[in-house]
C-alpha cells in the first residue's frame, strides 16, 4: 500500500487532527506521503516533515490554496494521487476533510469511506453508523481507497521523524468560490477536540453567563469547555462548542458533564470518553447511566466547590 | 430576478427519536422511518426561497425503494412542487457516488441553479452525497450552510467549521449541504398533506438514468458498540475528587 495523507493546518501550524490522521495511515501499511498545499506552505510542511511515520512530503504552493477550498483543494489531490500511483487517500474527518474529501473521491470515481476509527487491513475498515448506535466493518472493492478517519480513535503521531520533501504536481487552480472572511473563536483553552479534559455544560446551566462557572473550572484543571445541544439551541454558547452526534465527537481522559441529562445524541459525542463524571441534581437523568461517577447536586453549589478544592488535592 | 428551480434530494430513514437495535448482524430496520432530519432542513430552506419570490418552483427527489414515496409525499406537503423518485428494490443499498450520479443526470434533465441537500443521512452518516455531486457537476460547492443568501445569479453562504463560522460567495448554479441551525422545518399541515396528494411524482429506475448502483464497498458486519459498564454515584464532592485522584487517576 502506498497512502496519500491530506494535511489540515491553519496559521502556519499543523492541526492535531492531521497527527491523528497520520497514525490511522500508518496502520495501512505501505508508505505514508503528506500533502501540504497552501500559500505559504513551507513551514507547516516542515513540521510534518519532522513527524514520524511520514515517508514523504508533497508540497503545493499556491495562492488557490489560501483557505482551503474543495474546488482547488479536490484537484490537486487527484493529480497527486495518479501521479503517486497512491493506493489509499486518507484525511480527518473533521470538518476540513469532510468538506474537501468526497469531492476528490468522486473525482477518482470511487466511493469513499467516512468516520473510520478501526483499520483492520488493506481494505478493510471499522466505522460507527447510526451515530455510533451500531459498528460495521466494512470492505471496500475500490481501486483507491478514499478514507477520512474519526480523530479520537488514532493516537497523535509523534515528532522525531525527517521525510524528504517535494513539489507536488501542478494542478488547475481556478476557483468558482471566493473566500469572504472567518469568524473564528479565539480562545488559550486547549482544542475541544484534542484536550485531556473537557467541562461540558447542559441545559442546567440555565444561561450563558453561568457558563463563567465552568470556565473558571476549566482553568484550574486545563480544561476545554464545551456543551450540549440543548445548551446551543439555547443561545447559551456558540455552535462550535457543541458536543455530540452533530457536533464534535470528543474522547477525552476525563469529561465532566454538568447539568446535562445525557439525550442519546450528546451520548454519541462523548461516550468514548476515558472517564465521565456527571454532576445533575436530577437523579433520575439518563447521563447517570454512562458516567463512572455521578454526583446528584445542584452544580450551583458543586461547581464552585470543587473549583476552590481541585487545587488542595 | 429569481431562480427557476431548485432541487433538493431526501432520504428515507429510520426516525431519528426509534432507539437503534443490532440483530442478527444487522441494524433492525423494522421500525419507523422518516424524513432524515437534514434534508427536512433543506426542503425548509428551499421553500422559504420559494415564498420570498426568489425560485420558482421546488423539486424534492429521492432514491429508494417503494416506501421512498412517503418521503416524497412529506417533501411536497412542506412546500415541494413535484417529486422525482428513482426507485430501486427494496433493501438494496445505494452508495453516495450511485446516489450522487443518479442526482447529477436528473440536475442535467432539470436544469436546477440551485442544489439543496441535508449534511449527512443520520443512518450511515457518510457526509459525501453533497460533495461528491459538486465534484461531479464541476459546481461551487457550500457545505454545513448555517445561513444561505441568494441574490441574482450569487450565492453568499454562512459555514460552521471547527472553531466558527466560515463565510463564502461563489455563482449560481450550485451545491448547498445544510447544517442544523440553517432554519426549523415546518410541520405539514393537514390541508397541505392532503394537496400534496394531488401533485406530480415522475418514477425512474437507475437503469433510466443510465447509472450502475452497485455497492463497491461491501459491509461485511455489523455490532452493538461495546457497552459502558455502569458507574457509581458519589455522596459529595470532596468523595468524587478523591475517586477522580486516587482511583481513576486522572486528577
Amino acid at each position: 500500500a502506498s497512502t496519500l495523507v491530506l494535511v489540515e493546518h491553519k496559521n502556519d501550524a499543523v492541526a492535531s487532527s492531521t497527527l491523528n490522521a497520520i497514525t490511522a495511515a500508518t496502520k495501512i501499511g505501505g508508505s505514508v506521503t503528506a500533502l501540504v498545499a497552501g500559500s505559504a506552505p513551507d513551514a507547516v510542511a516542515k513540521s510534518v516533515a519532522g513527524l514520524q511515520g511520514v515517508n514523504k512530503v508533497l508540497v503545493a504552493k499556491h495562492d488557490a490554496y489560501a483557505h482551503a477550498l474543495p474546488e482547488t483543494l479536490a484537484p490537486l489531490i487527484v493529480a497527486a494521487t495518479k501521479a503517486g500511483s497512491f493506493t489509499h487517500v486518507v484525511a480527518p474527518h473533521s470538518a476540513f476533510g469532510k468538506n474537501v474529501l468526497p469531492r476528490a473521491a468522486a473525482l477518482l470515481d470511487v466511493n469513499q469511506v467516512s468516520d473510520v476509527i478501526g483499520v483492520e487491513g488493506e481494505d478493510t475498515f471499522v466505522r460507527p453508523i447510526y451515530a455510533g448506535n451500531a459498528v460495521a466493518t466494512v470492505k471496500s472493492k475500490e481501486p483507491i481507497k478514499v478514507i477520512t478517519v474519526r480523530t479520537t480513535a488514532f493516537p497523535a503521531a509523534a515528532s522525531g521523524g525527517s521525510a524528504s520533501t517535494e513539489s507536488a504536481p501542478s494542478a488547475d487552480t481556478a476557483s468558482p468560490t471566493e473566500w469572504i472572511k472567518e469568524e473564528i473563536a479565539k480562545s488559550d483553552r486547549p482544542e475541544l477536540g484534542s484536550a485531556k479534559v473537557v467541562i461540558g455544560g447542559g441545559r442546567g446551566m440555565k444561561n450563558g453567563e453561568n457558563f463563567k462557572l465552568l470556565y473558571d473550572l476549566a482553568d484550574k484543571l486545563g480544561a476545554a469547555v464545551g456543551a450540549s445541544r440543548a445548551a446551543v439551541d439555547a443561545g447559551f454558547v456558540s455552535n462550535d462548542l457543541q458536543i455530540g452526534q452533530t457536533g464534535k465527537i470528543i474522547a477525552p481522559e476525563l469529561y465532566i458533564a454538568v447539568g446535562i441529562s445525557g439525550a442519546i445524541q450528546h451520548l454519541a459525542g462523548m461516550k468514548d470518553s476515558k472517564c465521565i463524571v456527571a454532576i445533575n441534581k436530577d437523579g433520575d437523568a439518563p447521563i447517570f447511566q454512562v458516567a463512572d461517577y455521578g454526583l446528584v447536586d445542584d452544580l450551583f453549589k458543586a461547581i464552585p466547590d470543587i473549583t476552590s478544592k481541585v487545587d488542595k488535592i | 430576478m429569481s431562480l427557476n428551480r431548485v432541487l433538493v434530494p431526501v432520504k428515507r430513514v429510520v426516525d431519528y427519536a426509534v432507539k437503534i437495535r443490532v440483530a442478527g448482524g444487522k441494524v433492525d430496520t423494522n421500525v419507523k422511518h422518516s424524513m432524515n432530519p437534514f434534508d427536512e432542513i433543506a426542503i425548509e430552506e428551499a421553500v422559504r426561497l420559494k415564498e420570498k419570490k426568489l425560485a420558482k418552483e421546488v423539486i424534492a427527489l429521492t432514491v429508494g425503494p417503494s416506501k421512498s414515496n412517503e418521503t416524497l409525499r412529506t417533501a411536497l406537503a412542506m412546500g415541494a412542487d413535484r417529486g422525482v423518485h428513482i426507485e430501486v428494490p427494496e433493501g438494496s443499498e445505494v452508495l453516495p457516488l450511485q446516489v450522487a450520479k443518479l442526482i447529477k443526470a436528473v440536475a442535467e434533465k432539470e436544469k436546477p441553479e440551485l442544489l439543496l441537500l441535508g449534511k449527512q443521512a443520520i443512518d450511515d452518516d457518510s457526509s459525501q452525497t453533497g460533495q461528491m455531486l459538486a465534484g461531479l457537476l464541476g459546481w461551487p460547492q457550500a457545505t454545513f450552510a448555517s445561513k444561505v443568501e441568494v441574490a441574482g445569479d450569487k450565492l453568499t453562504v454562512t459555514r460552521e467549521v471547527d472553531g466558527g463560522l466560515e463565510t463564502i460567495a461563489s455563482k449560481l448554479p450550485a451545491v448547498v449541504t445544510t447544517d442544523l441551525r440553517l432554519n426549523e422545518p415546518r410541520y405539514a399541515t393537514l390541508p397541505n398533506i392532503m394537496k400534496a396528494k394531488k401533485k406530480k411524482v415522475e418514477k425512474l429506475t437507475p437503469k433510466d438514468l443510465g447509472v450502475d448502483v452497485t455497492p463497491t464497498i461491501e459491509t461485511v458486519k455489523v455490532i452493538e458498540p461495546p457497552k459502558r459498564a455502569g458507574g457509581i454515584k458519589v455522596e459529595s464532592v470532596d468523595e468524587l475528587l478523591s475517586k477522580l485522584k486516587n482511583e481513576a487517576r486522572v486528577l
